[in-house]
């Protein structure tokens, strides 16, 4: 094992396409537990803490772009305005030690279905910029998960910022795990209503082969929103819309049975999040109180 | 005392002195080894460190039921830093097996594998790293044989025999070679008692295997001696007993094995049986080096037994007006691959199935059976949890049926001290099962809807799921269930249970200064707290040294039974009372003729003094021992006799003490999603004699987070097809966060048992029992599901199984 | 490789270190420092809880590699660590990256003066302990001992930023520090002690 230590992005890519079998360590994480189970033994070990852009963020008029390394604990606690999804999938993430060193960037390089940020970035409406030797480009989420833990990036490039769109409306997150802190997620859904445009994005994460949206469900709110005239309205969610944007959620997913959980506690479990969810966002767009703001749920 | 050149290994434990005015039995003392321990200067096992070192590694199976072909070690050994390679083949002694009771367990596997992760090769190498990449370049080549992973496939015509030819001592009576031990206890008539009852409940109750989850994994540090012998520093809970294991397997005699407690990382039944101590001395034989190992996590699930998993099979009857008629009951526990401590579970289990209740006709049955699955043996409870989980789900089906208030139901038909066991064996001493009912019902209930803090909204993290945001009081519904149970203390079953302690008395700068010194394993418990209290209230001194726990002097027994105040409090007390006569004795020759009462009083040493037992100072004792040599003496200690359960009735008088505890667990439950947020788990537990109220408590709340674990989340979860453990890291195998565990207020009684030292009632264990079938309680009177099987899943709540 | 770094403000070096090294283990291993503990490996527990650069991690989970040239502070320098700040005052916790910069928490150059103190391992007596620690001792929040260190260099981080925690916030902040022994209870009391004292201190 070699571990490469660039003190600079350039120095970070140059590596990269020298060496395009090294693992990127940053958090540390993943790897390192892999590592110390005997689970992996990368020829290379890539590390990015020396590179400070990685750590940086800025909030643009329509997007935030967030730095790859940015812990979690500072997307909690300085972007829960811009990126109220992101900020409480992060408030989800393991445990305070875990949040102070993990970001986003290790969630999309690893590309677990159960990375606790997908479902948000899926919901909110990223872009992955991505950079090698060659060049950098801009991976649309929706395009980046490419199978179980496999992702768009080519084997010379490193996952440099993320760009999310800042919210323009309610954003909510959960994830079901059997205990109350410090889990995996079992499953786990995002919602994010887009007022600008009179749409809704979803995320749903562990319960598919990688993170998916729950496109259906989301065609189906879109219509119903708009055929009732809720946007201008503001009127309440009707139960049966709500069931049914559930059900059409839970439809989306296609999980397994493993050590976690069963494929049907994952569906039923989407389906509740996602009604749940919906209540939660709308009542919070209509501005009647109701949509709470959680002490401690970011 | 290391019989060799070397220097000593860095941390190897030294005295701890504490000085302490008060500080006598009876008062909240502070540990002695608590600025140690959060210094960080503690040293555990696997802290110990010696200069040229070599890191030990065990290969371990990757099958669980297998012939081994053959084992091709040449790769491995050929590596640069590689020292040694180790299989069977190796072994120096003729003895090749150790084990706690019946010696079935191979150090290495002779040709067969029983069990996934079984250790089947060794390696030392002078890192981790290349002791790790040589274990892989082992080859094995294993032939699959069929498993045996149930009851029904152990005892089918055609069942492979996990040990043919079995010789030990329950081979004899056994209906069935892959049966460890059957304890039946037949006691009245259940066919004419149930011809009474007016209504009849019968249940079936599945207990997942629970892991002690200790957080300092297995480990320690094995120094070859000049003499040929071996130091071995380690966590353990019974030295002596690891050290009449190991001595035979290295081929020494006990007294070239020296061995020392290191700090131990918790215990809780799972460091009973060896680990690694055999293995890091056979290294460090063979390389003439120190040997280190330490487990990782992972391998820690393999490395120690489990809580044996249950199925247990029940069924009572009551009369109209709430009385019990009669009970029946089969418990089959799994005690996988090997014996460990499966026979004295059997015991527990069967001895202690009816609970704490008035029962007189009782058709009892306990086995384990030898499986393929993961070995299990002694954890926290011992038989007793599986039994209560499933008794007080009993108790709880009949009161509904009844139409009785569950807590009125279980006092009406509660054991008071006089009750006659299913054993025969008369209760007698306090057993205040339906007060401690009483104490933990009166208790107010908290609030509702706790989760919505002064400000507005929710605070989630005071609801089901937490942080992860699953609900905002959507779907909550809140539940309230009780539960009581019933733990023996100390061996049972004729066990010659003893323990031993060295105390030694000086004067040191003028001033009387206590030693103890015992084997017993100090995991946590605050042990050594204890002995220091009860130097200070004998000997009447204030500066007490505890001398590190090792096999220099007597076996302490094992840290295990809820029964080290008992055994080795008592045996501190018992040895300082000797020391006091001997004191008394200098005393009366020197300076008796000076004053009556050295002849006729009852004398005391208080406060550095002696003193009648009106008050009268009549000497120091550091002028009394001055110019003498010090005090210093050890005796053994030993409780009442037990007997042998009968092996076809279970008659019998086969325990010492008995213990209680009752908890009422406040649920909120998201039946939406499964998801289970404990609010409240009151207890009550008599314990005879505080001897440290702040360690009581502490004991109680540990005790009963663990009974939360089991029925909420914890279980290692064994693949039926192959058995394979699934889940053996702390990712997967879940044990309570801080945010899982709710406030535990505690009652504490102290009615004093005469027959125990000070009145005590050992304590740690009994919380074990009643917290998980109250949660269980709760979460069904939240949900209105029958709920037989712990833990309980989101599946389980949601019909999503 | 060789990796240099600061630990409870001494300058340390550890010579051929394998690359997949942690920093727990360089610590535990070759620097002898034993005290931050190895219960998971996996940062499930909590138990090697470190500040880097002043703030809580998981060292199991830190490979050594990446503490080239940065501050580590553990549970044996933690009542020194904690005396420092307290001399030299402190307005709040110290931000990720950048290290414990001048105007708040310990500075470098102060950590830097600390030096180990030949403490007497015997009895505990005259070793002077963070508030926190006592808090610990006194509640009766150690039995094993083996989360301690973990629990106390989290629990420490958390009163340095938020002197007067509710039960949920002392509950949030401990989450990723498993217990087994004490069912947390003399946990949650020690903390409540070490805020309550520290409160009566300012």
């Amino acid at each position: 094992m070699d571990f490469l230590r660039p003190a600079s992005w350039e120095e970070a890519l140059a590596a990269k396409a020298e060496y395009p079998s090294a693992v990127p360590i940053a958090g540390g994480t993943d790897i390192m537990v892999e590592i110390n189970f005997d689970h992996r033994r990368p020829e290379y070990l890539l590390d990015l803490n020396r590179i400070g852009l990685l750590r940086e963020w800025e909030v643009g008029e329509d997007v935030v772009r967030l730095g790859a390394s940015v812990p979690y604990t500072q997307i909690m606690e300085n972007l829960r305005t811009e990126l109220p999804g992101l900020a409480l999938a992060s408030h989800t993430v393991a445990s305070p030690q875990i949040r102070n060193r993990g970001g986003v960037g290790g969630n999309l390089g690893c590309a677990s279905p159960a990375g606790d940020s997908h479902p948000a970035l899926l919901a909110a409406g990223a872009e992955v910029e991505v950079e090698s030797v060659r060049g950098s480009r801009l991976i649309p989420i929706d395009e980046f998960y490419t199978g179980v833990k496999r992702n768009a990036l080519a084997a010379d490039e490193l996952i440099k910022t993320i760009h999310v769109k800042k919210a323009d409306g309610p954003q909510q997150y959960s994830k079901v795990g059997s205990r109350n802190a410090m889990v995996i997620a079992v499953c786990a859904f995002g919602l994010a209503l887009h007022p600008e445009t009179r749409t809704v994005r979803t995320g749903i994460g562990s319960a598919a082969p990688t993170p998916i949206r729950a496109k259906a469900a989301e065609e189906f709110l879109n219509a119903a929103l708009e055929e009732g005239g809720f946007w201008e309205s503001g009127k309440v969610i009707t139960p049966s819309i709500a069931k049914q944007f559930g059900d059409l959620a839970s439809g989306a997913a296609n999980p397994i049975d493993d050590v976690r959980g069963t494929a049907k506690y994952r569906r039923h479990a989407v389906g509740i999040m996602a009604r749940r969810q919906l209540v939660w966002t709308w009542e919070q767009y209509r501005g009647t109180g109701h949509g709470r703001s959680l002490e401690g749920a970011a | 005392m290391a019989q060799n050149t070397r220097t000593v290994p860095a941390g190897t434990p030294t005295n701890v002195t504490q000085k302490h005015n008060k500080g006598g039995i009876g008062e909240s003392t502070l540990r002695p080894d608590g600025t140690l321990k959060v210094t960080g200067e503690f040293a555990y096992s696997s802290d110990m460190w010696h200069e040229d070192m070599l890191w030990g590694q065990t290969l371990r199976s990757t099958v669980a039921h297998a012939e081994i072909a053959s084992i091709d070690i040449s790769e491995a050994l050929a590596m640069p830093g590689v020292y040694s390679v180790l299989t069977y083949d190796d072994l120096p002694a003729a003895m090749k097996n150790y084990g706690l009771e019946i010696q079935d367990t191979p150090v290495l596997a002779n040709g067969r594998v029983r069990h996934h992760g079984e250790p089947v090769a060794l390696v030392a190498a002078d890192h981790p790293e290349t002791a790790r990449r040589a274990a892989a370049k082992i080859k094995i080549d294993y032939r699959e044989l069929p498993l045996v992973t149930d009851e029904a496939s152990a005892l089918a015509p055609d069942a492979p025999l996990i040990h043919p030819g079995r010789d030990d001592h329950h081979s004899g009576h056994v209906p069935h070679p892959n049966i460890v031990h059957r304890q039946p206890i037949i006691r009245g008539n259940v066919e004419e008692a149930r011809k009474r009852a007016d209504v009849i409940v019968e249940g079936e109750y599945t207990f997942g295997m629970q892991d002690q989850a200790f957080l300092g994994p297995e480990s320690g540090l094995a120094v070859p001696s000049e003499d040929g012998g071996v130091d071995l520093y380690v966590a353990t809970q019974w030295l002596h007993s690891d050290l009449k294991q190991i001595a035979p397997v290295l081929g020494l005699p006990e007294e070239k094995v020296r061995m020392t407690l290191s700090g131990v990382g918790g215990a809780f039944g799972g460091r009973e049986d060896i680990s690694m101590q055999i293995h890091a001395c056979l290294l460090a034989l063979a390389t003439n080096k120190p040997v280190k190992i330490v487990y990782n996590r992972f391998e820690s699930f393999f490395g120690h037994v489990h809580r044996h998993p249950a199925k247990l099979y029940y069924e009572h009857g009551a009369t109209k007006d709430g009385k019990l008629t009669h009970m029946k009951c089969k418990i089959v526990l799994d005690g996988g691959a090997y014996a460990s401590a499966s026979p004295a579970v059997v015991g527990n289990a069967s001895s202690l199935s009816v609970g704490p209740y008035v029962l007189e006709d009782v058709d009892i049955e306990a086995i384990a059976l030898y499986t393929n699955n993961p070995p299990c043996g002694a954890m926290r409870g011992f038989g007793a949890v599986q039994a209560c989980f499933a008794y007080e789900a009993q108790m709880d089906k009949l009161a509904a049926k009844l139409g009785m208030d569950p807590v009125e139901f279980r006092q009406l038909n509660a054991m008071e001290m006089g009750t006659i066991m299913p054993t025969g064996q008369v209760v007698d001493s306090p057993a205040p099962v339906a007060e401690l009912l009483r104490r933990v019902k009166s208790r107010p209930l908290p609030p509702e809807r706790q989760w919505e803090s002064a400000g507005e909204g929710a605070d989630v993290r005071a609801l089901p799921g937490g942080l992860s945001n699953t609900t905002h009081g959507e779907g909550v519904v809140r539940g309230v269930g009780y539960a009581v149970g019933i733990k023996n203390v100390g061996f049972s079953e004729g066990f010659d249970d003893y323990s031993t302690a060295r105390v030694r008395l000086e004067v040191i700068n003028g001033e009387p200064v206590a030693m103890v010194h015992t084997a017993m394993a100090e995991v946590g418990q605050g042990g050594v707290t204890v002995h220091a209290q009860i130097a200070r209230t004998e000997l009447g001194v204030t500066q007490v040294t505890i001398h590190p726990a090792d096999t220099q002097v007597g076996s302490a027994g094992s840290t295990s039974a809820s029964r080290q105040t008992y055994m080795t409090g008592g045996a501190v007390k018992n040895t300082c009372e000797a020391v006091r006569e001997a004191v008394l004795e200098i005393g009366r020759r020197k300076n008796g003729s000076y004053h009556p009462a050295w002849a006729t009083a009852e004398l005391l040493l208080e406060g550095g003094k002696i003193v009648t037992d009106g008050g009268e100072v009549l000497a120091d004792i550091a002028d009394v021992l001055e110019g003498e040599d010090a005090i210093d003496l050890e005796l053994e200690f030993r409780h009442r006799p037990t007997v042998a359960f009968d092996l076809k009735t279970g008659q019998g008088d086969g325990h010492v003490q008995y213990t209680f505890a009752a908890h009422r667990a406040v649920v909120e439950v998201d039946t939406e999603l499964g998801l289970v947020k404990v609010v409240e788990l009151a207890t009550a537990q008599d314990v005879g004699k505080a001897l440290n109220m702040l360690s009581v408590v502490g004991q109680i709340q540990g005790g009963t987070t663990q009974g939360l674990g089991v029925a909420i989340m914890e279980e290692i979860i064994v693949d039926p097809k192959t058995a394979k453990v699934r889940n053996p890291s702390f990712t997967d195998y879940l044990i309570p966060t801080i945010l899982d565990t709710p406030t535990i207020p505690v009652d504490v009684l102290e009615l004093a048992d005469p027959n125990a030292p000070y009145g005590l009632r050992g304590m740690g264990e009994a919380p074990t029992l009643s917290s998980t079938p109250a949660v269980l309680a709760a979460i069904r009177a939240a949900t209105g599901l029958e709920l037989n099987k712990t833990p309980i899943r989101p599946e389980a709540l949601t019909g999503t199984l | 490789m060789r990796v240099n770094f600061t630990v409870n403000g001494r300058q340390q070096e550890a010579d051929d270190v394998w690359e997949g090294e942690s920093l727990l283990y360089v610590l535990r291993e070759r620097l002898g420092l034993p005290g931050s503990k190895n219960a998971c490996e996996q940062g499930e527990c909590g138990s090697c809880t470190v500040r880097l650069d002043g703030v809580p991690v998981c060292s199991c989970l830190v490979a050594a590699g990446q503490v080239e040239g940065r501050d580590v502070v553990t549970v044996e320098g933690l009542a020194e660590f904690a005396k420092q700040r307290e001399q030299h005052g402190h307005g709040g916790a110290c931000g990720t990256g950048g290290g414990c910069g001048s105007e708040g928490g310990v500075t470098l150059d102060a950590a830097k003066q600390w030096q180990a103190k030949p403490a007497d391992s015997q009895t505990g007596e005259g070793v002077e302990l963070s508030n926190i620690q006592q808090a610990f001792i006194d509640a009766g929040a150690v039995q094993c001992g083996f989360c301690t260190p973990g629990l106390l260099v989290q629990a420490d981080a958390l009163l340095e930023e938020n002197s007067s925690p509710s039960d949920q916030d002392i509950r949030e902040a401990l989450s990723g520090n498993l217990c087994r022994c004490t069912g947390y209870e003399k946990i949650l009391d020690a903390v409540r002690l070490a805020a309550a004292r520290q409160g009566e201190a300012v």
